[in-house]
């Protein structure tokens, strides 16, 4: 009988606890982050303008071949104004880019803020009217896609991408397929 | 009085208004306006904290309207349209989940917390009726208390 008291006292202490971890983990994470459904499969199918060459249509195969980030912008949308000289810095160090221009006012205004901000695009995709964006389930921007040789999304960040978002969570998942990739080339 | 009464039906009668779709869609007929209605209101807004994209003044509510709009005039059913939505934005995105492994809780765990209910229940009941008989040793206590009484 003592045996089951015992029990009965923990019990409560032991959902208690469960329901702290629970609940503080809760806490810490971000309600509008929400989970990417594209991890671990292909680019979808598209046809995009160039940026600054309309005639040239550009399709899912430019999304593969190797390791890239691929970078949802507008000139609309402040936080993507915040992110683009640490993408800058970015690209001067050899990160490969793709930049996915969503929804813009207009093409010259997305060609005028690369002009003045400078580009650190490899590529520059034009998504006018979102619907790639949409394929890719972007519900806002910027929002940064992590994609690996074969064109498979392996990570989505949401928001702009900083010296901690790069050091802790994107920069460390791009070297790793980076690593990859080279000594498959060796071979 | 009569002033305030006044306002608060004028809102009323307003209030529908406000609540109506921001653009109008034209439709051709009422099953799909019907349709449209049903489907934007079980759509949640991915950007919003707990909106419907009907209800959405975010960008993103507006373009998930204009899809919705666009897959029903093409005469896609309700559940082609919803998993084409699920498909981009997850679970998340309808106030009606799926049943899916990962979803499936939403269904058992509430009988599950019955069955426990009940089973404490009925474990409590059984103890308590255990305890009104006696055993041998207090039987016969109990008739040596009582036969003291009458001494």
């Amino acid at each position: 009988m003592t045996k089951w008291r015992w029990l009965i006292l923990f019990v409560p202490l032991a959902i208690f606890t469960v329901m702290v971890v629970v609940l503080l983990r809760g806490l810490g994470s971000d309600p509008r982050e929400l989970e990417s459904t594209m991890i671990g499969k292909p680019i979808p199918a598209f046809q995009l303008p160039d940026l600054y060459q309309p005639d040239i249509l550009h399709d899912q195969g430019v999304l593969q071949g190797r390791p890239m980030l691929l970078n949802v912008w507008a000139t609309w949308c402040p936080t993507c104004r915040a992110e683009h000289q640490y993408l800058n810095k970015l690209a001067q160090q050899g990160v490969y880019i793709v930049g996915l221009n969503y929804k813009d006012d207009s093409r010259a205004k997305a060609i005028d803020w690369l002009n003045t901000l400078g580009d650190p695009y490899q590529l520059n995709l034009m998504d006018l009217s979102g619907q790639v964006a949409l394929d890719l389930g972007v519900y806002g921007a910027p929002e940064t896609f992590l994609i690996d040789s074969d064109g498979i999304v392996r990570y989505r960040h949401v928001g702009d991408v900083n010296p901690r978002v790069w050091e802790q969570d994107l920069g460390p998942k791009y070297q790793q397929l980076m690593q990859q990739y080279e000594s498959e080339e060796r071979q | 009085m009569r002033a305030f009464l006044a306002s608060v039906l004028l809102v009323l009668v307003l209030l529908p208004l406000a609540h109506a779709q921001i653009t109008p869609y034209p439709f051709e007929n009422d099953q799909q306006r019907q349709q449209f209605q049903r489907l934007t209101e079980q759509l949640r807004c991915p950007k919003c904290q707990n909106q419907n994209i009907a209800d959405s003044h975010a960008g993103i509510a507006k373009d998930l309207r204009d899809k919705t709009y666009e897959m029903v005039m093409a005469g896609r059913s309700d559940e082609e349209i919803v998993d084409y939505m699920v498909a981009r934005y997850g679970q998340f995105v309808t106030y009606k989940p799926q049943l899916t492994a990962s979803t499936s809780i939403l269904w058992w765990a509430p009988a599950l917390v019955i069955l426990i209910g009940l089973g404490v229940m009925i474990s409590l009941a059984r103890r308590r009726r255990q305890n009104l008989s006696l055993s041998e040793e207090e039987r016969q206590r109990l008739q040596q208390l009582e036969g003291g009484k009458d001494d």
